[in-house]
């Protein structure tokens, strides 16, 4: 598992959207065209709790993270802006 | 579809348990300990895939249930780690295994004494963090609080429902420290070797012919003698 300890906002936006489209099979550039605004969780069928857990634990290893119960709300997972906002956050917490 | 018996535990009859096999009687017999729970299902297609792609090979290959699993009639709860040990291992003697392909999870049971892979190992912890994270995750969308901290606890008391499988205590108490280990002649094939995402990650049960071409010729150069 590669972890990034150094990630700017650009890799930062790569790493998230190479793991979604890793998460719903999508192609990479697929995933490349998520916006701000693009909703996920609550939002794409495919993406159910379990599909958010493994998210979730694969953005610990891959982003060097850990992330807590109190954490995950459903405005965090709501949008792809959300999510990258809430791994942001942590990053720079550290 | 064949069957094998595990040996009777202590004055349990012993159930017939089914086995997903390409045996053609050959010398090398690859004994497969499929992923867990929810990344068995995810998982399946690619496990037997590879299966087919490996009997074409010439090794023959035998996919045990974990009992309390799958097509199993022995009850889930009443599992624990070292019986699911002790089942691969007595899977491994009855059928004449030479070697085994551990996936995910189920490189936490592999028989020791045989050589093979473990291909991107999952350990308990992790596993238990995954599947315990997807149920405080619906309990929150369903307007329940649910914490982890209380989930693991309740797990090591009276087991717990996770993602639909009912995880008996004693299960749940050995997988917060079970961690795979590579017993000599075992080497590990990570991911990253494979390339491609891990389907396992995936929302939906998915297919991939070209991780299933790479695990199986990554087995086949090995048992030729090349180096893993």
């Amino acid at each position: 598992m590669t972890v990034s300890h150094n990630l700017d906002g650009a890799a930062l936006d790569l790493e998230l959207k190479a793991l979604l489209a890793d998460v719903l099979g999508l192609d990479p550039e697929q995933a490349q065209a998520f916006g701000p605004d693009t909703g996920l969780f609550g939002h794409l069928p495919e993406l159910d709790s379990m599909a958010v857990a493994g998210l979730l634990t694969e953005m610990e290893d891959r982003l060097g993270i850990v992330i807590e119960d109190d954490d995950v709300d459903g405005e965090m997972l709501e949008t792809y802006g959300a999510l990258r906002a809430f791994a942001e956050a942590k990053l720079g917490g550290r | 579809m064949f069957t094998w018996t595990p040996p009777a535990a202590d004055g349990t009859p012993a159930r017939d348990e089914l086995l997903v096999a390409f045996d053609r009687g050959r010398d090398l017999r690859l004994l497969v300990c499929p992923a867990w729970f929810d990344e068995a299902n995810k998982l399946r297609r690619f496990t037997i895939e590879v299966m087919r792609r490996l009997d074409r090979a010439g090794v023959d290959c035998l996919l045990p249930d974990l009992p309390g699993c799958n097509e199993s009639l022995a009850p889930l709860t009443e599992q624990t780690l070292q019986g699911w040990r002790t089942a691969m291992a007595a899977a491994a003697e009855a059928l004449c295994a030479t070697h085994v392909l551990a996936i995910r999870a189920g490189a936490l049971v592999a028989p020791p004494d045989l050589p093979g892979w473990h291909y991107a190992p999952q350990s308990g912890p992790k596993l238990l963090r995954g599947m315990i994270r997807a149920r405080t995750i619906a309990a929150r969308e369903a307007g329940l609080a649910e914490t982890s901290e209380e989930l693991m606890a309740e797990g090591r008391k009276a087991g717990l429902t996770l993602s639909g499988w009912a995880i008996g205590p004693a299960l749940f108490s050995a997988l917060e420290s079970a961690e795979p280990v590579l017993a000599p002649g075992q080497s590990e094939l990570a991911q990253s070797v494979i390339g491609g995402p891990g389907l396992w990650l995936r929302a939906e049960p998915d297919e991939d012919a070209g991780q299933a071409d790479r695990l199986a010729a990554r087995i086949v150069q090995s048992l030729a003698g090349a180096p893993a």
